[in-house]
């Protein structure tokens, strides 16, 4: 035992001991507490109570649908942008240099408060109210990059020779786009979609800014729980939201060719 | 331009031209890939486009396909006029180099690609590609993945995609490049074979000149851009019109030698009987003659040259001998053997050795006098003997031997510099092509081993710069 241990200690494997210890600390241990605080009540006995509230609280499903809507909207609303950029981006014709590509991922620098405050201040500005149009620009306008920079990548090495034969069987500009690209860039749009939805579903922050408190996010109910100390049914809300970030993931590795993977963010 | 089509005994009707290219150009930026270029492809007919990499052959298959547009010329195909047309109104369909098959579909759905664009209905769509399919041998194919296909099988699909369309010319890029040798050869015939059955024209770009004279009807051998020479594979082989094209196609001897007179030629320092007429008298030529065509024996009177074997190889069917003659090293290739040292006798026939007109004898540049003793060509100023009678500032044109031009390991030594291109065994010396960073090539005569691509440093000694007058 100590042998291999010895052994183990000496092999590069080890190196990923620093990480391992991390995230058992900071990933599995509190998803664990997650799902027991999901399982338990105030006093730590075994129940489902935390599900059952959930479930007949037509509130919390409702918040718990509008998310999902708001999050669908978001998403569509981001590939729709961020698709013909990433193609304008990764078509040599029209984008010569890679500061393009730079600028359009700028904005993942700043911290995603204070963009949106920023936003805040600018639609005050313009006097603009705040809701739902202004959660959904908001959500967009953070999580946009993610979506351009895997459909990019995706682009940009995709072989020109596929889209020479499309041409040559006969296809014109808009057929070339919809028979070869589009499912050529499949991958990239995939992971632009899991980049944006994921974050979307669970943020709050950006719901209570935009929105004055107004709108309520599922997000948000899990912060208020927690907040109030109700630990145990925001854990059950927690593993819910976790299920169904789970359920998605396992709905787009499912495509087949996953060597042809949607680059550098996922 | 392709010169067999009146000994073949078909109507005219048969052989009107597919393709018609006419002085076309294509530039990428400074860099000419393509320069006035005139072709004919008739109907039905397998073209080859030969050459090295870089000698715009693939430029010209795509300028045909529309994926690149000619800078300047035009092409028509079957008199239409296509230069500005894009690729997918073109009657023509193409075999990529990497097959390009598109990864996202399956075995069928590729080669029904261009029929579902052009609204075939189902059934026939369904008829078509089993058809293609059988023609390519990949029956029972069809609901395969594509990259669960073997590089051969690919390229039989990529074929079917194409040919599935029925265009009025097939062309193909290099496509059996990436195939290993065996596949090579079998693919080679079913191509063969394939273009009989269809009847359509093919327009192969390859940089295999076996490929290229197993294939053809009619093989362009191009190089730098322009075309050398448009033949049968067997005037081509036969009747190289270039030191280029000899050394591309097949191995050969190339020799200077000097045509005395009609049906005279010396060379090796020997007086040959040989059958061309027209170069005049004390001409310098180059001389070739295959590898095969020359008899190899123990020395007799029957020998024109006698020499010494330097080296032999075996190479299965032959055996392939160096043959030192009087300080030129001669290639034969015969059945029978002789030993490294063995003194033997060498002949060849009149109508084995060809005559090649020198495309120049020496160097000439256009250059400009700066002062008495300097001159400015090639972009850089060189020292030379004193000169009369012209000017300061005039134009002269400059002439310098090739032997006389020296290459340098160093760069930085030379006058300028230059990237060594094109390497041609001369028997007793190496003909090298150097193309200085001012874009002028530079031959140079050397007994120096250089490598294609060597970066060099080239000088020219003073007394070897002939400054003459522009007279006219």
């Amino acid at each position: 035992m100590n042998k291999k241990f010895l052994i183990f200690l000496s092999s590069r494997k080890s190196w990923t001991l620093p990480y391992l210890i991390f995230a058992a600390i900071f990933v599995v241990i509190p998803l664990l507490l997650i799902v027991v605080y999901a399982f338990t009540d105030d006093n730590g006995h075994l129940t489902l109570a935390n599900f059952e509230k959930f479930f007949q609280h037509p509130e919390s499903i409702n918040t718990f649908v509008y998310s999902i809507g708001i999050a669908i909207i978001t998403t569509v609303a981001c590939l729709l942008l961020g698709y013909p950029a990433a193609w304008i981006l990764s078509n040599s014709k029209l984008n010569r240099s890679k500061t393009m590509v730079v600028l359009f991922i700028l904005p993942m620098w700043v911290n995603i408060l204070v963009r949106t405050l920023a936003t805040v201040a600018l639609f005050d500005f313009f006097s603009i109210p705040l809701g739902e149009g202004a959660l959904i620009f908001g959500m967009v306008y953070n999580f946009i990059p993610f979506m351009i920079y895997p459909i990019y990548n995706t682009l940009q090495k995709m072989d020109h020779s596929y889209i020479e034969a499309a041409q040559d069987l006969g296809a014109n500009p808009l057929q070339v786009f919809l028979k070869a690209v589009l499912p050529l860039s499949m991958p990239g749009i995939m992971s632009g979609i899991m980049m944006v939805f994921m974050p979307t579903i669970s943020t709050f922050a950006i719901a209570e800014l935009l929105t004055m408190n107004n709108i309520k996010l599922f997000g948000t109910t899990i912060q208020e729980n927690i907040n109030n100390s109700m630990w145990n049914y925001g854990a059950a809300l927690s593993l819910i939201m976790l299920l169904l970030i789970a359920a998605t993931s396992l709905f787009s590795t499912d495509d087949k060719d996953n060597t042809n993977e949607g680059g550098g963010l996922w | 331009m392709c010169t067999f089509a009146p000994q073949i005994g078909m109507n005219m009707q048969e052989y009107k031209s597919i393709i018609e290219i006419s002085h076309v150009s294509k530039s990428f930026g400074d860099k000419t890939a393509l320069d006035d270029v005139t072709l004919e492809v008739k109907k039905g007919e397998f073209v080859t486009i030969l050459g090295p990499s870089g000698c715009g052959k693939t430029t010209l298959l795509r300028l045909i396909a529309g994926f690149q547009t000619t800078t300047e010329g035009v092409i028509r195909i079957s008199g239409q006029e296509i230069t500005q047309t894009p690729p997918h109104k073109r009657p023509v369909n193409t075999v990529f180099q990497k097959y390009a098959l598109f990864p996202h579909l399956n075995v069928f759905d590729n080669i029904a690609f261009g029929l579902k664009l052009k609204k075939t209905p189902k059934q026939l769509i369904e008829k078509k590609v089993k058809a293609a399919l059988k023609m390519v041998g990949m029956t029972d194919y069809e609901y395969r993945d594509v990259d669960s296909l073997s590089g051969g099988q690919q390229q039989r699909v990529a074929i079917a995609r194409a040919i599935v369309n029925e265009p009025e010319v097939l062309l193909l890029d290099e496509p059996l490049a990436a195939l290993d040798l065996k596949m090579r050869k079998d693919m080679q015939m079913e191509l063969k074979e394939m273009h009989k059955r269809l009847g359509i024209t093919f327009v192969y770009v390859t940089h295999d000149q076996e490929e290229a004279l197993t294939l053809s009807d009619t093989i362009v051998v191009m190089s730098e851009g322009k075309i050398q020479q448009i033949g049968t594979p067997t005037d081509i082989y036969n009747e190289p019109i270039n030191s280029f094209v000899a050394d591309f196609i097949g191995e050969s001897n190339i020799l200077n030698g000097t045509m005395l007179c009609d049906q005279r030629v010396r060379f090796c320092g020997v007086e040959f009987e040989c059958v061309d007429k027209g170069f005049g008298e004390n001409t310098p030529v180059d001389v070739v003659i295959r590898p095969e065509d020359l008899y190899i024996f123990p020395v007799s009177d029957a020998a024109q040259l006698t020499g010494v074997v330097k080296s032999t190889v075996f190479k299965g069917v032959h055996y392939e001998m160096v043959v030192l003659c009087n300080g030129y090293e001669i290639l034969v290739q015969d059945y029978h053997h002789f030993e490294v040292d063995a003194n033997v006798g060498l002949l060849v026939k009149p109508f084995d050795i060809h005559i090649m007109k020198k495309e120049r004898v020496c160097n000439t540049f256009e250059g400009k006098l700066i002062d008495a003793t300097h001159v400015e060509f090639l972009g850089c100023t060189f020292e030379c003997a004193s000169v009369d009678g012209v000017n300061e500032g005039e134009n002269v044109i400059v002439e310098v031997d090739f032997d006389k031009v020296s290459l340098l390991d160093n760069e930085e030594d030379g006058t300028l510099t230059g990237e060594v291109k094109f390497i041609l065994y001369k028997g007793d010396h190496y003909h090298l092509t150097v193309f200085s960073d001012w874009d002028e090539n530079v031959f140079v005569d050397t007994n120096d081993v250089w490598d294609d691509g060597d970066r060099v440093g080239i000088t020219i000694p003073p007394d070897s710069i002939r400054v003459i007058k522009i007279t006219d």
